[in-house]
């Protein structure tokens, strides 16, 4: 299509905002699954709460350029916060939520000046640091989470004082599912702002970012701090749903695990998330039916695998296969700008 | 008057090299001002410095009378006080169009708008296609960056600069890499800019370094050595005896 540079310009930019058929497609699929697969609503729900935690990851690892090693701190947190907050408060669960939401931001707040010190491996080690701090506190402080036991007595009151919650999790899937829609339209706004977009240039060349005036530390807090709200609104989502809190809300596992699923998914474009946890919920439910000792060999392995051969590689190989069957002209490999 | 931008012994040491050295230095308002002197004289160093990328050991900087000496360097670029890289600083993953949409929108005070989609404003767009057309970016911009052949990159690397609407502009070496025949072009766009922007170069290429300034200092061993008019630094045979040996294409 030409036009005058003005037209290109404007219309290069609008591109990268607008809605994708695959995308309609998608959550066409994740809200028709309400009627189309009845029987599979808790899997569902587990799914797309993890999705939402993978894509909170997303935020600050494929925009920001931040590797988190300890990012269930916030998914804990958020999953205690609800849990406690529904026991010793009120049930309501969007009132548990919005809190659960704010808290955990807040406390993503404090935690993002220890993870602005350093680089890579320093910051690595800080996000790990914290995480295990707070499970240990989660662990010693039984009074209040019920410790090694897990967090007992759960009482959920309606979703608006409507939908009570159901033994076939239908209105968790429905309630986890629309709450992950909002914070997803919401994130797809912020990642294509003038806010996203320079959070991009810091991913990609922090010194330069600074270079044309981009106060680099306060926008790594920003996103910093909306990621761990992101990941506290997952963790309440799983609190409030399932109605039970233990230990594994805040395991290591589980940070890695979502680092596992945006390796799996791909980052910087909010659907590897999605894609992540699909992929990784339905591998441990294929692997463990069928030889369940042995399912986190099986994840070990592909990670090694994925790793190796390179995520960026072979999309390239699936872009070229895609553009040889559409008989389009081959995309060029990415190469890597000269280093610093 | 101050000046644009000065400098009072300003002074670092990596260890024990003294890669700075008791530098007073003073560019005027509207200067077109070249620093020159041999590899690893400290001219790099030197804009490191200044931008605040590096922090002195000793010594003051001071914008238009303004201590900056302590500020972030993304508080200098408000200022008005911009770079360009000797080695290029790009954004690999963006296009240059999303990398000067960036530069611009960041200038006009947008960085925190977070609801409104990045190019939904007509006056950003239209500076960034201004600025595009001036350094011949127009057919590239909605390419990846890191696709780009180096020239185009080199243009990038310098428009990016000029995306910030420098006051004071310090180009680090900005025709390295560039052809022959597209240098004089890059350095008439930098003469072009307006009367009231100064502007400082570094450059190895005496030829653009003779066309395009009306000031020379050299800087030896992190120290200034002299400072003078363009006839006065080509007629002073104590500079070629400094460049004697060197090459003049590093
Ligand atoms: N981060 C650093 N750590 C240690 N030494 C450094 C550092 N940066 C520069 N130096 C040293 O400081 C001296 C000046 O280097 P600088 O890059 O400023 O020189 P230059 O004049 O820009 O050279 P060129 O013309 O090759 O670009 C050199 O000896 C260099 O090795
Ligand atoms: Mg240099």
């Amino acid at each position: 299509m030409p036009g005058t540079p003005t037209e290109i310009a404007t219309r290069h930019l609008a591109e990268t905002s607008r809605w994708k058929p695959l995308e309609f497609a998608f959550w066409l699929v994740a809200f028709g699954a309400i009627w189309l697969l009845p029987s599979h609503h808790l899997i569902l729900n587990e799914i797309i709460i993890t999705a939402l935690f993978a894509m909170s990851l997303d935020l600050i690892l494929g925009y920001a350029g931040i590797a988190s090693l300890g990012h269930a701190a916030f998914f804990g947190f958020g999953a205690y916060f609800a849990g406690i907050f529904a026991i010793r408060v009120i049930g309501d669960p969007l009132t548990g939520l919005i809190l659960a939401t704010l808290a955990s931001g807040a406390l993503g707040f404090i935690t993002s000046f220890l993870v602005l010190r350093g680089v890579d491996l320093a910051r690595l080690m800080v996000t790990l640091g914290v995480a295990l701090v707070l499970g240990e506190i989660a662990n010693k402080m039984t009074w209040l989470t019920g410790g090694a036991d897990g967090l007992q007595g759960v009482m959920m009151g309606p979703v608006l004082g409507l939908f009570e919650f159901d033994l076939y999790g239908r209105t968790a899937y429905v309630y986890s599912l629309v709450v992950t829609f909002l914070l997803f339209l919401l994130a797809r706004r912020i990642v294509v702002s003038p806010f996203g977009l320079s959070l991009r240039t810091i991913r990609d060349n922090p010194l330069r970012a600074r270079a044309i005036g981009i106060p680099v530390n306060r926008r790594l807090i920003a996103v910093y701090t909306l990621a761990a709200a992101y990941a506290g609104a997952a963790g309440a989502l799983l609190a409030q749903t399932t109605q039970f809190v233990s230990l594994d809300v805040i395991a290591l596992h589980r940070s890695a695990d979502v680092l596992l699923m945006l390796v799996i998914g791909g980052t910087g474009y909010l659907y590897g998330g999605f894609a992540g946890a699909i992929v990784f919920k339905v591998l441990q439910d294929v692997i463990s039916n069928w030889t369940p000792q042995y399912w986190t060999f099986w994840i070990g392995l592909i990670l090694v695998i994925l790793v190796l051969i390179g995520r960026e590689r072979m999309n390239h190989r699936v872009a070229v296969l895609w553009a040889r069957l559409r008989g389009k002209p081959e995309p060029r490999p990415r190469t890597i700008v000269g280093g610093h | 008057m101050s000046a644009a931008l000065e400098t009072v012994g300003l002074e670092k040491r990596f260890g024990g090299i003294v890669a700075t050295d008791n530098v007073s230095f003073r560019l005027e308002p509207g200067a077109r001002h070249a620093l020159i002197g041999p590899n690893g004289a400290g001219k790099t160093t030197f804009v490191n410095l200044l931008t605040g990328v590096l922090q002195p050991s000793a010594g003051t900087i001071r914008l238009h009378g303004e201590d900056i000496s302590a500020m972030p360097p993304e508080r200098r670029v408000k200022r008005g006080l911009v770079r360009t890289f000797q080695i290029n600083q790009l954004f690999a993953g963006m296009t240059p169009l999303e990398s000067l949409g960036v530069a611009v929108s960041e200038r006009m005070g947008h960085g925190y708008e977070f609801w409104r989609p990045a190019g939904s404003k007509s006056v950003v767009i239209d500076e960034i296609v201004e600025i595009a057309t001036r350094f011949k970016l127009v057919d590239v911009l909605e390419e990846r960056t890191a696709s780009l052949p180096y020239g185009k990159q080199r243009l990038l690397e310098i428009a990016l600069a000029f995306a910030c609407q420098p006051r004071v502009l310090l180009l680090d070496e900005p025709a390295a890499g560039v052809p022959e025949a597209e240098r004089h072009d890059l350095l008439a766009t930098v003469a072009a800019l307006p009367r009231d922007v100064s502007v400082l170069l570094i450059e190895h290429d005496m030829d653009l370094v003779f066309s395009f300034a009306e000031r020379i200092s050299v800087l030896v061993n992190g120290a200034l050595f002299t400072e003078g008019t363009v006839s006065e630094i080509a007629n002073d045979p104590r500079v070629r005896a400094v460049y004697l040996g060197e090459s003049l294409d590093g």
